[in-house]
């Protein structure tokens, strides 16, 4: 495609933001590996990273091609990787929209990483490695590549067809709060069922180890959803800073209002509460942060914010170990963005003015911005087509991986926790006798009888 | 030989460290440890979820003494680790058979 101009300013804005949304990957991570037992901290960290070598990979040699490649059949359903295997027709001259062909692949590889990442934080403290390594190949191949085509790929844009729910339906979803969000969210869910609660579920404590990692982890997602949103816009220009605002207030807002929800339920402001606050208020946003005004984006976050912060709560009433809130923040959150854009959508914001090929421009309006019922319909027809398809095909993964491998490891090695049992290392080696007790290229001999003496 | 071990409140150490201290008490060993008696543990909510604590954090105090010096040290730490309130801990003093000094090798009163 060689339709416009390549832009020197959008395409460094979006190689920026490129960084900064694969710096979201580590910092979910972080996020992730505070909020675990202090054994299983390494592999929490570990799943989020080797995600960003499977699917790092797999996005350079078909992933790309799957998700933006021309809809095959024109049907919206999936690109055709063929001529961009290997990002073979990426390279030289090729163009998405104003920018090289290859910021658009760069800057959409941290998505399809950590939509895939996402998913970790159900399967917490017992999913063995190599099982994750295989889902991750396997959901990103089969649920997430397609989902990004559906909803990321627009007609004319990396290739001349793109997907249904974007094009078709005319779903507005800015930055993935149905491809990502809905999709990771409802598929934490599944492998949380076909996996089954750790042991002492609903009855040990498993509190957050660290909630300095936490804290942590939540700030570097924040910094990062700013590429992720603003660099949505791919370009420099009015609709970026219309989405960098609304990410930073509608994530105030959540987090006040996740806090306000814990101290009239729970009595406490929590440092949990305000950094799940803020996740649950970015993962809302995420499909808004162009089409609602800043006062829309605060009503964004405070609704979610008091939404999640109930939603977290239900994993102990239907017993399913979703361990680190994923279904209860990200498909909780992404449902609340993605539908409130029906009611919020407003003609003063810049992503609501939608130019037709012939040149006329429609302006979208949510209910309480002087439209009608129409878009709110959208909206739900592509978050729900996301959420039963993910649903069904993680399913079916989690049970082929049950069924080839072992996906669970041991009780002891659970009990013990997984770190040692999958990654030889403990996250914090802080007992001098667990040191001391390592020995290099030696063997302690006990003998088999007592030496005469001891006996005489 | 006596070993006098006490229980006390986390925050009541420095109080009891500086009376053993000005009352002549060269060495003492202390550990974090945890337990309940009267003083029953609560119960919280923590993210929705309702938690019940059993065990309180308490220190434990270890000092080795001659048998003569027992019963003074004992006062010296009630008197110190005292706030009055349910949870402040307990003392006991048990017989100590025989105590080496790892350094010297030295035995008995003198090693203590």
């Amino acid at each position: 495609m060689t339709l416009l101009e390549i832009s020197s300013g959008d395409t460094a804005w979006v190689l920026a933001s490129a960084a900064l949304v694969l710096l979201m990957t580590p910092g979910l991570a972080m996020f992730y590996g505070g909020m675990v037992r202090a054994n299983s901290t390494l592999n929490m960290i570990m799943m989020s990273f080797v995600t960003m070598g499977t699917v790092g990979v797999m996005w350079a040699l078909y992933g790309y091609g799957m998700s933006f490649g021309d809809s095959v059949g024109g049907a919206g359903i999936i690109g055709n990787p063929i001529p961009l295997l290997g990002l073979q027709g990426a390279m030289g001259d090729a163009t998405a929209g104003t920018l090289p062909a290859m910021a658009f692949v760069a800057f959409q590889a941290g998505f399809a990483i950590i939509a895939v990442a996402l998913v970790s934080g159900a399967v917490a403290d017992r999913m063995t490695f190599p099982a994750w390594i295989l889902f991750t190949i396997l959901w990103g191949t089969l649920v997430y590549f397609p989902a990004a085509h559906w909803v990321f790929a627009f007609d004319g844009f990396a290739a001349a067809k793109g997907g249904w729910i974007a094009n078709k339906i005319g779903v507005i979803d800015f930055a993935g709060g149905t491809a990502i969000h809905i999709n990771a969210g409802i598929a934490a869910l599944m492998m949380a069922i076909v996996l089954k609660p750790r042991i002492g579920f609903g009855s040990k404590p498993m509190r957050p180890h660290n909630m300095t990692l936490v804290m942590l982890g939540a700030g570097i997602l924040w910094f990062g959803w700013f590429g992720f949103n603003a660099g949505s816009a791919l370009g420099a220009n009015g609709l970026a800073s219309h989405a960098w605002v609304t990410t930073l207030v509608a994530t105030s807002a959540a987090m006040l209002a996740w806090l306000g929800t814990e101290r009239i339920r729970d009595g406490h402001f929590t440092s949990l509460g305000a950094a799940s606050g803020v996740v649950a208020g970015l993962v809302a946003i995420t499909p808004a942060c162009s089409s609602v005004t800043p006062v829309g984006a605060i009503i964004v976050g405070v609704v979610a914010g008091v939404l999640c912060a109930l939603a977290v709560g239900l994993k102990f009433k239907f017993g399913y170990d979703d361990s680190l809130d994923v279904v209860g923040v990200h498909m909780v959150g992404g449902l609340t963005g993605t539908l409130l854009i029906g009611f919020l959508a407003s003609g003063d914001a810049p992503g609501t003015h939608f130019t037709a090929a012939d040149g006329t421009v429609t302006i979208v309006k949510g209910l309480f911005y002087g439209g009608d019922a129409s878009q709110l319909g959208k909206q739900a027809i592509g978050a729900f087509s996301v959420l039963v398809y993910s649903a069904i095909v993680t399913l079916l993964i989690g049970f082929f991986l049950k069924a080839v491998m072992k996906i669970r490891v041991a009780p002891q090695a659970e009990l013990d926790g997984i770190d040692l049992e999958e990654h030889a290392e403990v996250a914090y080696d802080l007992s001098s006798v667990r040191y001391t007790a390592y020995r290099v290229n030696q063997r302690l001999v006990i003998p088999a009888s007592k030496p005469e003496e001891v006996n005489a | 030989m006596k070993l006098v071990t006490a229980i006390v409140q986390p925050h009541k150490l420095a109080d009891v460290q500086l009376a053993l201290a000005l009352h002549g008490v060269s060495g003492m060993t202390v550990s974090e440890s945890s337990g309940y008696a009267r003083q029953h543990g609560h119960s919280e909510i923590y993210r929705g979820e309702e938690f019940t604590i059993d065990f309180v954090l308490k220190v434990k105090v270890e000092i080795l003494v001659t048998d003569a010096g027992a019963d003074e040290v004992v006062t010296v730490i009630a008197d110190s680790a005292r706030t009055g309130e349910v949870g402040d801990g307990k003392i006991w003093v048990t017989t100590v058979e025989e105590v080496v000094r790892i350094r010297t090798g030295e035995k008995g009163d003198v090693a203590v």
